[in-house]
């Protein structure tokens, strides 16, 4: 199992070296250094941001911005999913409406909300929080939706009322749906931070983007998406943590050997 | 419909009771003009073989569903809803598998507002009763399908009813087990004066726990025989093998189901409207 784990791991490294160099060689013999910079560039110019503090301090906005999103788009969608799972008059009079709604990418939203709320922070986060809610919410609703009919009767004949269906049923069960969500929504809270400030900002990582950009500086803009990326996976690996803390019953089941 | 007249120590009646099912354009009859009484402090085992509407009766006691045509009386008043008399054992155990045994077997005790360390302490005491001490912190996705049957076993039993409603509750485990078991469920309910309605197949079973047996046949299920154990109340399960009365009853009942078990089931055809 370990040679196994071994192997994978030096396979790996083996193909980012191999790819690094071939971009390596590849742009400065070939003359694109211009366009996709060179991995040692982008190497200096990712070190000069992190010791001059700027990768910190951009990061940090990012992070602040993508994650008040996260919580503030997966708390309501949470909230909304399981109202209207458990009011399906409710969820067939809102079902149009919400399609309509989250057929929009909410990226065109961005204009408007630079409008509403100006260029600060708050527009970030509320258009990641819209990215966000989406996602949570139909993923909560689903789960709410198929909570199983039968455990819900069993738990009703030992006198449960509404409370403890929720409590005791209804959540537990969904909560696998909602991590589904949660987990796909980290991207999408980037996405959601980083396009209004490539829209209108002065700070944060997609600041750096175009601001790099704009100065013609390629090695800028890979220092920063590697940043960008850096930033996902830690988002990345917090929701899987959280997810393995609240749900311990899933880790005895990968572990448990298959049998049928 | 000539009502049963309801007489002291009756819990359940059961007058006439026909229950259809919709099945889609189709429909089908699980239960045809079932009448019975079910006398409070009895165990009664409904005995037949697999679909002759057995657990329908079940059903219709928890109040889960309503009869089609006829009454069913809960201590002498009309089902309305669910019955918070009983609790019901189904044929799959219906674990939650985000809650370990212990969990599990304590929602009932959370429901009813037992505070946490009496839950623990009942829990315990549970878990022992079924021998799954050592299995209290493990999830039910890591149980065996007998392990599985046990914690819902002592679930049931956490939900103190007066009731209990058990369907096929040992068939997975093996014949040590399931006496150990039988003999706690017979203590359980005698000390306690609880009345069980027990669905099997299983003859020997019957014939071990029934304190009236009653025998099913046929599509849609009516009732062929209903038939009194003839050993007492307080007998010890684990001598029955040596009293010549109870292989009478045995044989009894054997002799009832033979004709049934000699006719596979697909081949009576199946009473559809």
């Amino acid at each position: 199992m370990t040679t196994h784990r071994n192997l994978l791991y030096v396979t790996r490294l083996a193909f980012l070296l191999a790819l690094l160099a071939l971009w390596q060689v590849g742009s400065t013999r070939g003359g694109f250094e211009f366009y996709i910079s060179s991995p040692i560039a982008i190497g200096e110019s990712f070190w000069h941001l992190l010791r001059s503090g700027a990768f910190l301090f951009h990061a940090s906005i990012t992070t602040a911005e993508a994650f008040l999103g996260f919580a503030i788009g997966g708390g309501a969608g949470m909230l909304v999913g399981v109202g209207l799972g458990r009011s399906k008059f409710l969820a067939d009079v809102l079902d149009p409406f919400l399609t309509a709604f989250y057929s929009l990418p909410k990226v065109a939203l961005a204009p408007l909300f630079v409008l509403w709320f100006g260029i600060g922070i708050e527009m970030k986060i509320i258009l990641a929080a819209v990215t966000v809610f989406f996602l949570v919410f139909l993923n909560t609703y689903t789960g709410v939706r198929n909570v199983s009919r039968e455990q819900l009767t069993v738990i009703r004949i030992m006198g449960a009322n509404e409370g403890h269906l929720l409590t005791k049923v209804v959540l537990p069960s969904a909560i696998t749906w909602v991590f589904a969500g949660l987990r796909l929504s980290v991207p999408y809270a980037l996405i959601g931070a980083i396009v209004g400030e490539i829209i209108a900002s002065n700070r944060g990582l997609g600041f750096l983007v175009s601001d790099a950009a704009s100065k013609f500086d390629t090695a800028g803009v890979f220092a920063a998406l590697v940043g960008i990326v850096m930033l996902a996976m830690v988002l990345n690996v917090a929701v899987k943590q959280t997810e393995r803390w609240l749900m311990p019953w899933k880790a005895s089941e990968g572990l448990r050997e298959v049998t049928v | 419909m000539g009502l049963l007249e309801v007489r002291s120590g009756d819990l359940v009646i059961f007058t006439e009771v026909t229950k259809t099912f919709a099945l889609g354009a189709a429909s089908f009859t699980a239960i045809k003009d079932v009448t019975l009484r079910v006398r409070r402090g009895d165990i009664v085992i409904l005995l037949g073989p697999s679909g002759c509407g057995k657990s329908t009766l079940l059903n219709l006691t928890a109040g889960l569903i309503a009869p089609t045509h006829g009454q069913v009386l809960y201590a002498g008043r009309p089902m309305d809803g669910l019955n918070a008399s009983v609790a019901y054992m189904t044929q799959a155990d219906h674990l939650f598998p985000w809650r370990t045994v212990a969990g599990n077997v304590g929602v009932p005790l959370e429901i009813a507002g037992v505070s946490r360390a009496q839950r623990t302490a009942r829990v315990a005491e549970l878990l022992a009763l079924v021998g799954l001490s050592d299995f209290a912190s493990s999830y039910p996705n890591q149980l065996s399908g007998g392990m599985r049957k046990r914690a819902a076993l002592a679930r049931l039993l956490a939900a103190d009813r007066e009731t209990l409603l058990l369907d096929e509750p040992f068939g997975a485990l093996d014949a040590q087990l399931r006496l150990t078991l039988q003999v706690e469920l017979l203590q359980v309910c005698r000390a306690l004066n609880k009345t069980v309605l027990f669905v099997t197949h299983d003859i020997e079973e019957a014939a071990a726990l029934a304190d009236v047996c009653v025998v099913f046949q046929g599509l849609p299920g009516t009732i062929a025989k209903v038939i009194e154990n003839p050993l007492p109340k307080d007998r010890d399960l684990r001598a029955l093998r040596f009293d010549p009365r109870h292989h009478a009853f045995t044989n009894e009942l054997w002799a009832m189901l033979t004709p049934d078990l000699a006719v596979p089931p697909a081949s009576s055809a199946a009473q559809m409207h």
